[in-house]
């Protein structure tokens, strides 16, 4: 099965590349832009029937090494 | 005194390091690639060095802090030897939890590379006793992510602990609380980001980074 996992930084982490992202965007005339985030996904393939068995294996990943959960949240996509 | 500086791939001060600690303190030291799980006997001094450990990839410090020698690193530290880490050394402290909070990129979106003025807030951990009366260095730093980050709770608990060792005299990159240098609650786990081993000798514009070297030769 195909995994997805997202990482972003926690609510109320400042994101500077978030921050001039937008500060970009805006001067390019879209003014209406807000709150930019930048994360990251992190894709793979894992072996394995059982989606549900590969969500806990994946949160076990990402609480180890793909999120750092003191600044960073993290959500996990199963297909 | 007997040290040992880790090598991981991407490191680019691990012989800076060698060196600053040979020349400060006249200590042998042992160079130790990242995928060993076992350190020399007897160190006295551990240096996790600057640099970009794993090419900085998905976040500073993180594949590093799970390398197989910092497993040993980690059981020297609660054996009481002494750990210092130095700016992507003190990332992976963090990333490893011997230290408590995280860095983050540069508020000013910059890597910064100059000296700075530190405040000595502890001159009574084994690292800083050879500053004696002293309440200010100079060291230079070179970090890109260097802006020291903690929840609320946790910055509340590192100052209420007295764990807070050096902190910027002009905030170069937004880390909370002026912090520049932080120790464990067990008083043997230093993290920083300024570089000692950029600092010292007069000749490098700042001999204080001999000091912080130095002041582990009394427990050595």
């Amino acid at each position: 099965m195909r995994v997805r996992v997202h990482v972003f930084l926690k609510p109320g982490v400042l994101d500077v590349q978030g921050k001039a992202v937008e500060n970009a965007l805006h001067g390019l005339g879209w003014s209406g832009v807000s709150d930019v985030r930048v994360g990251k996904t992190v894709e793979f393939d894992l072996a394995g029937p059982d989606p549900a068995a590969a969500e806990g294996e994946v949160r076990r990943m990402c609480e180890t090494l793909l999120a750092n959960t003191v600044i960073e949240g993290y959500r996990i996509e199963v297909a | 005194m007997k040290a040992a500086v880790v090598v991981f791939p991407g490191s680019n001060c691990d012989r800076d390091c060698k060196v600053a600690v040979e020349r400060s303190t006249g200590a042998s030291v042992h160079m130790v690639w990242h995928a060993e799980t076992a350190l020399p006997p007897g160190l006295d001094l551990i240096v996790l060095p600057g640099g970009f450990s794993y090419g900085d990839y998905l976040r500073c410090g993180a594949m590093a802090a799970l390398s197989p020698v910092m497993a040993e690193v980690r059981k020297a530290a609660e054996r009481g030897v002494a750990v210092i880490g130095i700016c992507n050394g003190f990332q992976v402290l963090c990333e490893s939890g011997l230290l408590p909070g995280a860095l983050l990129r540069n508020a000013a979106l910059k890597y910064v590379c100059k000296p700075v003025d530190l405040d000595i807030v502890r001159p009574d951990t084994r690292f800083t006793r050879a500053f004696g009366s002293r309440r200010r260095a100079v060291m230079t730093v070179g970090n890109g992510e260097g802006a020291f980050f903690a929840d609320a709770d946790t910055l509340t608990r590192i100052e209420a602990e007295g764990q807070v060792v050096f902190r910027y005299a002009d905030n170069p990159n937004g880390s909370l609380g002026d912090i520049a240098g932080l120790i464990n609650t067990g008083g043997n786990v230093l993290g920083l980001m300024p570089h000692p081993d950029r600092s010292f000798e007069a000749e490098l514009g700042s001999a204080d980074g001999a000091l912080l070297f130095q002041s582990l030769l009394e427990t050595a």
